[in-house]
C-alpha cells in the first residue's frame, strides 16, 4: 500500500504489519501447517490427476474383481476391477472442485450483500438482512434434496444450490464486520480527511475485515464438501460415471462386510482433507485473532 | 499493628517474550480505619499487587515470586486456596472499576448482593434479604424493595457501583480494596461515590485501599498515599507530605501533570470562524419512540484563533455537536456557518475542499487508527488527497509531520499496533494536521492517557494550535484540563448549553445551578486552590 | 414474553407459507410425470388418475385445493401407495424418527456440552486437548462415514450390538442415535467451550471470585448460564441437521422412519409424498428454530425485558 519507499533505508526501522504478524503466529502452530502441506498436496495431485493416474480412470479388470491392496494396486480394486486409487484421485477432483468453487460463489454473494447492507445502513440494510433471516429459516437441506431430485442431479447446479445456501452465514459476517468497522474512529477519520466512499471501503473497510473473511472462507470449504458427500451418498448428488468421496463411499459401505479397503481408503481421503481445512481454518482464526465462529 | 503489612512482594508473568517482574519487591502498610490510596499509571503494576494478595490473578501466567502480606496476623500469600477463600469476600472485600461489567448480568442485583452472606456466614435466604435490603438503603438506593429483584441492566452506571459496594460491605469486611471504583463514572456521580466510601468507611472503621491513577482524585480522600511506577513503590507518605514535599522525581512528576490554573484568554482578531445556529442533531429511536435529542438547539460561535472548551458529563451532547460541525452526523436542523459557508449544505467537490479546512482529533488512540496502515500510509494518505504533497515530496511531508508531533523519524514503516497510547495520539495529531487546516475537533483527546502522557499532548496541542495558527474546539468531560486549554469555556448539559464564560469567570462566578455541581464535583479542589 | 412468541409465529407463517409454495411449485414443473415410468398406461386409466389427483386442473387451481386441503390437515393421497393418504405415511415413520432424533438431541447436548465445558475449565491442558479432539473427528468424520465404520467395528467386528432396525432387538437403538448425534455433539462441545472460555473471562466471573465463592459455584452459579446460551440458541440449526442427517442413518441402520420414506419418495418421484413431508419437515424446523430462539432469548434477562416492553 505504500506509494513511495522511503530512501533513507538505513533511518527506518521496519515495522510488523498485523498480516505479518498472523503470518509469524501461524508459523508456529503444526496442526495449521500440517493441514496447510497436506491441502496444497492434494490441490496439487487434484489438478494434474490426469497426467500421473497410475490406471485409466475407466479402466475395468473384472477378471481380477474387488482385491485388496496390492503392489500393483496400491489401494486395492473394486467390484469391477477398477483401481480405487485412480477412482479416489479423480473423485477428489469432483470433491474439491464443489468445495472450492460453491465456496467462492458463497463468498461473492455473501460479502457484496453483506457490504451493500452493512455500509448503506438504514432501511436498505434492514430490507436486505430480514431476507436472509427468511432465508436462514427455511430448511435448505431438504430444498437442495428436493431441487435434486426435481432437476437431476446436476453438477452445475450442486455448486449453485450449496453455494446458495452457504453465502447466508457469509453476509451476516461481513455485515457485522462493516457495521463495527464503520462506528470506529479510524473510519470516521477516514470520512472527515475526505476520502471517497470507494476509498474508504478499499483502503480502510475491507483490509480490516478480511480475516473473519478469511477465516470463515476455509471453515466453509469443508462444510460445502460434507455437504457434496451427504447428496452423494444418498445418490442425490454427482452421478455415475463421474465419480466423488461421496459416492466413493456410499459404495464402500454396501460391502463393507467383504471389502473394507473400499470404505476405509475413501474416507480417509475425504476424512483427513475436512481435518486439513478445519485445523487450518482453525489456526487462521488463532494467527488472526478472529472472535466467535459466526455459526 | 497494621492491620495489612506487606513486605518485599513481587509478581513475574511469563509472557510471549520471557518473563516480566510486574511488581518488584514492593511493601507498604494499610491502617484500620485509614484510606491509603496507592497511585500509578497503566503498567505501575498497582492493580497486579492487589490481586495478588488475594489470589485473583490468573496463574500462570501470574506467579507470586516471593513476600509476605500479613493481615490480621496471618500471612496471604502462604495461605492454600481453600484458606485465602475464607477471606475474600468476608474479611477482606473488592470494588472494581467497571460497574457495568462487575455484576452478572444474568442475576437479579440481590440474587448477587446475599451470595457473600449466605457462603461465608450461612444464614437463612430471608434473613439475607432483610440485611441486603438495609444495606441498599444505607448506599442511597432509593426503592430497594423493589430494585433488589431487577437485572444490572436496568441500573444506571452510579447505581450499580452503589450495589457493588453493598455487596462488598455485606459481610462487614475488615478490609476494602477499591480499584479505580470512580474512574468510569461521570464527575457528579464520582464525587457522590467518593463521598459514600469515605463515609462507610469512618462509619465502619474500616481499612481501605483505593487505587487510582488519578491524585486529584484520592487527594479529598487519601490518608496515606503510596505512589508506584514500574513495578516499585518510588514513595510513601501521609497525604498533606506528599502533595506538598514530593520528595521522589516522579511524584513530582505526576504532581506537575495535574492541570491547574486557567488559560489567560488569547487576543483575538475578535473574527467569528464559525457560527452554529440553532443546530439540532436527534437521533431515531425506531418506531414510535420519541427521537434522542442529542444537540437540541444549540447556538454559539468559534472566534478565529481560540481554543473553546466543550465540557459536560456524558449524555451532554459534547461529542455529537463536534461531529455535527464536521459532518460526521446527520444533523436535524440548523446551520454552521464556516466562514460565512454553510457547511450543512456542501456537496461533493465542495465538501471535500471543505473537509480539508476542518479536521478532528478522537479519543481512543486505540480505535483511531488503521490498524492496517502504517504511520507512512495513514500521514501519506491526506497529503496525496489533498495534493497538498507530489509523490515525489509526499515523503518528506510525512516526515515533517512526524517531527512537528514529536515523533522519530525512524518510527515511520511501524504499525499502530507498535507504538503505545501517547505515540499513537501524536499520529492521529499528526493526521489531522497534515491537510493544514484552519479548524479542529478535539474530542477528548487526553481521556485515554496516561496523566504525565495527557500533560505532554496538551502541551504538544497548545504549542501546535499557535504554531499552525489553529482554531480549536476542545470536548472534554474534565472541567479542569478544560479550564487549562481553553480561551472559553462552554457548559452543556442534556444537549444545551447551560452557561458560557471564561475558565477564569466560570470556576469564581458561576451563574447556573448546574455549572456549581459541576465544579462541586471536581476531585482534589484543594489542589486546584 | 408472550407478545414475543406470538410475533415471532406471525413471522413464522410467510415462512412456512413460502416453502409451501415452492416447493409445489417446483415439483409441478419438475420434468417427467408421476406416471411416466409406467409404459403404455391406458389413456383412460391415465386420465382418471389424472383427475384423481386433480392433475387436470389448471395449475393456479390446484395449488389453492392443495393449500384447502393443507389448512384441513390433509396432505393428499400418496401416488406410489394407492389408497394410501401421506398423513397416514408420515404417521407411520414420525415415531421412530422422532425417538431417534430425540436420543441424538441427547448425544448431542449432554455429551457435547459437557465435553465441551470440562474443556473450557483447563485451557490447553489435556482435560481441554482430548475431548476437544475427539470433537474434532466428530466435525470431520461424515454420518454416513461413521455409521458404516461404527457398524463394522461394533456390529461385525466385536458383534456387541446389532447393526440394523428399530426396536427389534435390545440395544438396536444404540448405534444409530450415536451415529446421528455425533457430529452435532462435536459442534456443541466447540461452541460451549467457545461460550465458557467468553464468559469465564468477563468481570462479573473476577467479581464472584472477589466474594470467596469455590470455583465449583463460581462455574455453576456464575459462568453457566451465559456460556451455554450459544448452545441453545443453535439447537434450532441443530434440529434441521438432525432431520436431514436422519435421512442418511436410516438408511444405512434400515429403520422405517419419515428419512427413509422422504429419500425413497425422492427416488420414486413420488410427489404428493415428497410435498407433504417437505412441508411436514419444514413447518416441524420452522418451529424449533422459534423455539430455541425464544429460549436463548428468555435466558437472557436483557432481552427479556425488551421483549416484554416490545
Amino acid at each position: 500500500m505504500t506509494a513511495t519507499t522511503i530512501t533513507d533505508a538505513t533511518l527506518a526501522e521496519q515495522g510488523t504489519s498485523l498480516w505479518q504478524d498472523a503470518w509469524r503466529r501461524l508459523r508456529k502452530n503444526r496442526l495449521a501447517l500440517f493441514g496447510l502441506a497436506v491441502l496444497s498436496t492434494f490441490i496439487v495431485i487434484a489438478l494434474v490427476t490426469p497426467w500421473i493416474a497410475p490406471y485409466a480412470y475407466d479402466a475395468q479388470n473384472l477378471d481380477l474383481g474387488a482385491s485388496p491392496p496390492s503392489a500393483e494396486h496400491w489401494l486395492g480394486t473394486d467390484i469391477f476391477g477398477r483401481d480405487l486409487l485412480t477412482q479416489i484421485m479423480f473423485g477428489g477432483r469432483i470433491s474439491l472442485a464443489v468445495g472450492f468453487v460453491a465456496t467462492a460463489v458463497a463468498l461473492v454473494i455473501g460479502v457484496t450483500w453483506g457490504a451493500v447492507a452493512g455500509y448503506m445502513g438504514g432501511r436498505v440494510d434492514a430490507v436486505m438482512m430480514r431476507l436472509v433471516d427468511i432465508l436462514y429459516a427455511l430448511p435448505f437441506m431438504i430444498f437442495i434434496v428436493l431441487l435434486m431430485v426435481v432437476f437431476g442431479r446436476n453438477l452445475l447446479l450442486l455448486f449453485l444450490a450449496i453455494g446458495a445456501v452457504e453465502w447466508l452465514t457469509m453476509a451476516r459476517i461481513m455485515r457485522g464486520q462493516v457495521q463495527s468497522l464503520r462506528q470506529q474512529e479510524f473510519v470516521e477519520a477516514a470520512i472527515s480527511l475526505g476520502l471517497s466512499p470507494a476509498t474508504i471501503v478499499r483502503r480502510h473497510l475491507v483490509p480490516n475485515a478480511l480475516g473473519p473473511i478469511i477465516v470463515y472462507t476455509t471453515l466453509t470449504i469443508p462444510s460445502v464438501m460434507l455437504l457434496e458427500a451427504f447428496l452423494s451418498f444418498l445418490g442425490l448428488g454427482v452421478q455415475p460415471p463421474a465419480t466423488s468421496w461421496g459416492l466413493l463411499i456410499s459404495y464402500g459401505a454396501e460391502t463393507m462386510e467383504e471389502y473394507p479397503w473400499l470404505l476405509i481408503f475413501p474416507g480417509a481421503a475425504l476424512t483427513l482433507t475436512l481435518f486439513s481445512l478445519n485445523f487450518l481454518g482453525d489456526g487462521l482464526r488463532d494467527a488472526l485473532d478472529v472472535r466467535g465462529s459466526g455459526d | 499493628m497494621s492491620l495489612l503489612s506487606v513486605r518485599d512482594l513481587q509478581v513475574d508473568f511469563t509472557t510471549r517474550n520471557g518473563r516480566v517482574t510486574a511488581v518488584n519487591r514492593i511493601g507498604f502498610d494499610v491502617e484500620s480505619g485509614k484510606i491509603t490510596a496507592i497511585i500509578g499509571e497503566s503498567g505501575s503494576g498497582k492493580s497486579v499487587a492487589c490481586y495478588s494478595l488475594l489470589g485473583l490473578l490468573p496463574m500462570p501466567p501470574a506467579s507470586v515470586e516471593r513476600g509476605t502480606a500479613v493481615f490480621n496476623g496471618r500471612d496471604l500469600l502462604a495461605m492454600t486456596e481453600r484458606e485465602l477463600r475464607q477471606i475474600r469476600g468476608r474479611d477482606i472485600a473488592m470494588i472494581f472499576q467497571d460497574p457495568m461489567t462487575c455484576l452478572n448480568p444474568y442475576m437479579t442485583v440481590g440474587a448477587q448482593l446475599v451470595e457473600p452472606l449466605i457462603y461465608h456466614r450461612k444464614v437463612s435466604a430471608k434473613e439475607a434479604r432483610t440485611r441486603a435490603l438495609e444495606l441498599l438503603t444505607e448506599v442511597g438506593l432509593r426503592d430497594p424493595e423493589s430494585t433488589i429483584d431487577q437485572y444490572p441492566h436496568q441500573f444506571s452506571g452510579g447505581m450499580r457501583q452503589r450495589v457493588m459496594i453493598a455487596m462488598a460491605l455485606i459481610n462487614e469486611p475488615k478490609l476494602l480494596i477499591a480499584d479505580e471504583p470512580t474512574t468510569a463514572l461521570d464527575v457528579t456521580i464520582q464525587a457522590q461515590i467518593l463521598a459514600l466510601i469515605t463515609d462507610l468507611q469512618r462509619k465502619r472503621d474500616i481499612g481501605v485501599i483505593f487505587i487510582s491513577h488519578d491524585l486529584s482524585v484520592v487527594a479529598d480522600i487519601a490518608d496515606e498515599i503510596v505512589v508506584m511506577e514500574k513495578g516499585h513503590v518510588v514513595e510513601r507518605g501521609d497525604r498533606l507530605r506528599i502533595f506538598e514535599q514530593a520528595e521522589h522525581p516522579y511524584t513530582r512528576k505526576l504532581l506537575a501533570a495535574i492541570p491547574a490554573g486557567s488559560k489567560v484568554p488569547a487576543e483575538c482578531a475578535r473574527e467569528d470562524l464559525i457560527q452554529v445556529r440553532n443546530l439540532c442533531t436527534w437521533f431515531p429511536q425506531g418506531k414510535g419512540a420519541e427521537p434522542l435529542r442529542a444537540v437540541d438547539d444549540v447556538s454559539f460561535t468559534v472566534q478565529r484563533g481560540e481554543v473553546l472548551g466543550l465540557v459536560g458529563e456524558s449524555g451532554s451532547g459534547k461529542s455529537t455537536i463536534g461531529r455535527s460541525l464536521l459532518r460526521l452526523v446527520p444533523i436535524t436542523s440548523g446551520e454552521v456557518l464556516f466562514d460565512a459557508t454553510d457547511v450543512t449544505q456542501l456537496q461533493g467537490t465542495a465538501l471535500k475542499h471543505m473537509r480539508r479546512r476542518m479536521q478532528m482529533i478522537f479519543q481512543d488512540p486505540y480505535a483511531s487508527l488503521n490498524p492496517r496502515m502504517s504511520v507512512y500510509d495513514a500521514l501519506a494518505e491526506p497529503l496525496l488527497l489533498h495534493g497538498i504533497e507530489s509523490r515525489k515530496t509526499v515523503e518528506q511531508g510525512v516526515l515533517r509531520l512526524m517531527d512537528d508531533v514529536g515523533l522519530a523519524r525512524a518510527f515511520v514503516r511501524k504499525y499502530p499496533h507498535e507504538f503505545s497510547g501517547g505515540q499513537r495520539q501524536r499520529i492521529a495529531i499528526g493526521r489531522a494536521l497534515a491537510t493544514r487546516p484552519e479548524f479542529v475537533v478535539a474530542d477528548e483527546p487526553v481521556s485515554a492517557l496516561d496523566v504525565t502522557i495527557q500533560a505532554q499532548i496538551l502541551e504538544l496541542m497548545l504549542n501546535l494550535g499557535r504554531e499552525y495558527g489553529l482554531t480549536m474546539l476542545f470536548v472534554s468531560h474534565d472541567l479542569a484540563v478544560v479550564r487549562h486549554i481553553a480561551d472559553r469555556i462552554l457548559v452543556l448539559h442534556q444537549g444545551r448549553v447551560v452557561e458560557q464564560g471564561t475558565g477564569e469567570a466560570l470556576f469564581n462566578a458561576p451563574q447556573e445551578e448546574y455549572t456549581r455541581q459541576l465544579l462541586q464535583a471536581i476531585p482534589g479542589r484543594i489542589l486546584l486552590q | 414474553m408472550w407478545r414475543f412468541i406470538a410475533g415471532r409465529l406471525l413471522q413464522a407463517i410467510p415462512v412456512i407459507l413460502a416453502v409451501i409454495t415452492v416447493t409445489f411449485f417446483l415439483v409441478r414443473v419438475a420434468p417427467g410425470g408421476p406416471f411416466d415410468s409406467e409404459k403404455a398406461v391406458i389413456p383412460e386409466v391415465k386420465a382418471a388418475l389424472e383427475a384423481q389427483y386433480r392433475l387436470d386442473l389448471p395449475l393456479g387451481q390446484q395449488y389453492l385445493a392443495y393449500l384447502a386441503d393443507l389448512a384441513k390437515g390433509e396432505l393428499g393421497p400418496s401416488f406410489k401407495y394407492p389408497g394410501r393418504s401421506v398423513n397416514e405415511l408420515i404417521a407411520a415413520g414420525l415415531p421412530a424418527t422422532a425417538e431417534l432424533g430425540a436420543y441424538a438431541l441427547l448425544v448431542a447436548v449432554v455429551l457435547g456440552g459437557l465435553a465441551g465445558v470440562i474443556a473450557s475449565l483447563k485451557p490447553n491442558s489435556a482435560q481441554d486437548y482430548i475431548p476437544m479432539s475427539v470433537a474434532m473427528i466428530g466435525i470431520c468424520m461424515p454420518t454416513f462415514l461413521l455409521g458404516p465404520l461404527l457398524v463394522l467395528l461394533f456390529g461385525i467386528h466385536l458383534e456387541w450390538l446389532p447393526v440394523a432396525g428399530w426396536g427389534d432387538m435390545p440395544g438396536d437403538k444404540i448405534l444409530p442415535s450415536l451415529t446421528l448425534g455425533a457430529a452435532y455433539a462435536a459442534y456443541t462441545a466447540r461452541l460451549s467451550r467457545a461460550g465458557m472460555l467468553e464468559v469465564m473471562s468477563q468481570d462479573y466471573i473476577r467479581t464472584a471470585r472477589a466474594k470467596g465463592l469455590p470455583e465449583w459455584q463460581v462455574v455453576t452459579r456464575h459462568a453457566l448460564r451465559g456460556g451455554l446460551i450459544p448452545v441453545v440458541a443453535f439447537l434450532g440449526p441443530a434440529f434441521a441437521g438432525l432431520l436431514a442427517g436422519s435421512f442418511v442413518v436410516e438408511t444405512i441402520f434400515q429403520i422405517p422412519g419419515l428419512g427413509r420414506f422422504y429419500v425413497q419418495a425422492a427416488f420414486n418421484r413420488d410427489y404428493t409424498m415428497i410435498l407433504g413431508t417437505t412441508v411436514f419437515l419444514s413447518t416441524l424446523i420452522v418451529l424449533f428454530n422459534l423455539l430455541s430462539d425464544v429460549l436463548a432469548a428468555w435466558l437472557n434477562p436483557r432481552l427479556r425485558a425488551q421483549f416484554g416492553e416490545a
